[in-house]
């Protein structure tokens, strides 16, 4: 095991290094003087220089570089251009919109996802089934960002029942917030629920296909029964995998929903510091999100290794 | 597949129909639409659905059947091309590193995991805001993340065949590892390339809606449906029919195609039929 976690370790470390070396180039690209840009157009070109200079932007690229991931590694993000506060803090207040609405939008997910996928796995075949297989390929081909317009139309404009968009902050109370973001969480949900559900479904209808089963059936238990103590616990180590790579989806991939909502979380910070150029923001954040995707596999694998020792000797994946 | 074969899986009909539905819409647009998208008619603005119009008309007064038909147009090249990209790359990579294995094989799979471990999404955006945004930059974007998948799709369904006995029969006869794998390999996994392409131009539409919807893809005058939605955001609140027809092109299109990707992949392997979820 520890060999194990060793190799993996390395492989999350240069995983890690390339993402960061890919993003830094890919933002070096930008057409674009971030000091021109937040000076205005009549700037003297020595106070430009000056800004620059300030900025450590007229440092050679590989400098400029290491001082970036030297920061990043000491908490230390850079000054944003745009709203000249420490990248750091921007971050984690987004982070407390951006996080709780992930967790929200899963919860939901899950929430629908279970009852329905082993609902569909028992009665395989039937109308049940049927009619969840239907439901849930129309809920993987609905974009999110436009099942939200409809619940605004719905709930907002219509009901009047939430407000279209913005965001109260957690200062206000509890309850204000959560209800801010549960039509942005409804609308995340649907589509991963969908997906969620078949691969309940599926993986269930793998394990009920056991021996096992027969077995327990065998000794007396009920479907249900059977169902509930041996095939479930079997059929979740795929769900789980699902969920984990959801998690990360829902964290990075919030960035349209959180623009329709106005939201002021990080796909939106991201987005509106690459339409400002404001490249020190887009880099920290891209970089921290790549980091959340890129740890929440590797702790699924652990996960993974931990509960099947036949895993650990596998060298890809 | 026969027209008999095709008849057994119903998925795939309908799928089949409302591709077919979309592609000939996208087609007769270039020759025909119901009214000119290019001109404007302010006097008819937001007119909800009538016999003139069946899906109303947007703030200029233009048609919205007609702009869903030339939408279509724009919004079904765009994922193809992304899922051909996709595929001209992705394909000859994992034929590569079934053959060849070792290093290059090794290589291949780690750039594969790095592309994966980036939020497609955002880095889309981040692409077209670099590149700039538009249509071609949106297929590049979209294209990129198709690579991958495609990659892996094919090395491991290659790595399963190199191990064949009539692979080895070709090697015995003095074939090399390019023209085995083209004349061996490739057709026998051809099927597994197919399905999953369907699947991946039905990502492709959507990711060019969401892309087009932030402003990032398609630009005027080139209409396309995440456009519409797009034009639509600020209106939608007393002109739900400019939001709906889009939405529904969308989701029927990319339901359309998910079908059919089910329902071939049923029709020309049934061993896989249980194996996929989603």
């Amino acid at each position: 095991m520890a060999a194990y976690l060793l190799s993996r370790l390395a492989s999350l470390a240069v995983t890690l290094v390339v993402a960061s070396l890919v993003i830094f180039i890919v933002i070096e690209v930008v057409p674009g003087d971030p000091a021109a840009f937040m000076l205005g157009l009549n700037a003297a070109p020595d106070t430009v220089a000056a800004l620059r200079a300030q900025l450590g932007l007229d440092a050679p690229a590989p400098a400029r570089y290491v001082a970036w991931v030297t920061g990043l590694l000491s908490g230390d993000f850079g000054i944003s251009y745009t709203y000249r506060v420490p990248v750091a803090d921007l971050i984690g207040d987004r982070l407390w919109v951006s996080l709780p609405l992930t967790l929200y939008a899963l919860a939901l997910s899950c929430l629908i996802a279970f009852p329905v996928g082993i609902l569909a796995a028992a009665r395989r075949g039937g109308p049940a089934d049927a009619a969840v297989m239907g439901a849930t390929q129309i809920g993987i081909a609905v974009p999110n960002f436009w099942f939200a317009m409809l619940l605004v139309l719905a709930f907002a404009v219509g009901l009047r029942w939430f407000s279209a968009g913005g965001f109260p902050g957690w200062e206000d109370g509890f309850w204000p917030a959560v209800k801010a973001l549960t039509l942005p969480a409804i609308a995340l949900a649907l589509p991963q629920a969908s997906i969620l559900a078949r691969v309940m479904r599926s993986s269930l209808i793998d394990t009920l296909h056991e021996d096992f089963m027969r077995t327990a059936r065998a000794k007396g238990l009920t479907r249900w029964q059977a169902l509930r103590r041996h095939a479930l616990r079997n059929a979740l180590i795929p769900v789980l995998t699902i969920i984990g790579l959801q998690f990360s989806f829902l964290l990075a991939g919030a960035i349209i929903i959180e623009n329709v909502f106005f939201l002021p979380g990080l796909g939106r910070l991201a987005f509106q510091g690459i339409v400002q150029r404001d490249l020190i923001v887009v880099k920290s954040v891209v970089m921290l999100l790549v980091f959340a995707v890129i740890t929440v596999t590797f702790l699924v694998d652990l996960a993974y290794a931990a509960a099947d020792p036949r895993l650990r000797r596998r060298s890809g994946r | 597949m026969t027209a008999g074969t095709a008849l057994r899986s119903p998925n795939f009909i309908v799928g089949a129909a409302l591709s077919a539905l979309f592609l000939a819409a996208a087609l007769v647009s270039l020759l025909w639409t119901p009214f000119d998208i290019a001109r404007l008619d302010i006097a008819n603005k937001l007119q909800a659905p009538s016999a003139r119009h069946w899906f109303g008309t947007d703030h200029f007064g233009r048609d919205v059947l007609s702009m869903i038909m030339v939408g279509a147009r724009n919004s079904i090249a765009i994922a193809l091309i992304a899922v051909g990209i996709g595929m001209a790359v992705g394909i000859p990579l994992g034929l590569l590193a079934a053959a060849r294995r070792g290093l290059i094989d090794e290589a291949v799979m780690r750039i594969n995991d790095l592309v994966f471990a980036f939020p497609a999404l955002l880095m889309a955006i981040m692409i077209t805001a670099v590149f700039g945004p538009g249509a071609v930059n949106a297929i590049v974007a979209i294209g990129i993340f198709n690579i991958p998948v495609f990659a892996r799709l094919t090395r491991g369904a290659a790595l399963t065949l190199w191990t064949r006995d009539y692979i080895l029969a070709a090697r015995v006869a003095g074939k090399g590892p390019v023209l085995i794998s083209v004349e061996h390999i490739l057709p026998n996994i051809l099927n597994l390339l197919i399905v999953q392409g369907t699947i991946q131009f039905s990502l492709g539409v959507l990711a060019e809606a969401g892309l087009s919807y932030v402003g990032l893809g398609a630009q005027p005058p080139l209409t396309s449906w995440g456009r519409m939605l797009n034009e639509a955001q600020t209106m939608f609140s007393f002109a739900p029919h400019l939001a709906l027809f889009p939405g529904f092109a969308i989701v029927l299109t990319v339901l359309g195609l998910n079908l059919m990707g089910d329902g071939l992949r049923d029709l020309l392997d049934p061993r896989l039929a249980r194996s996929r979820v989603a």
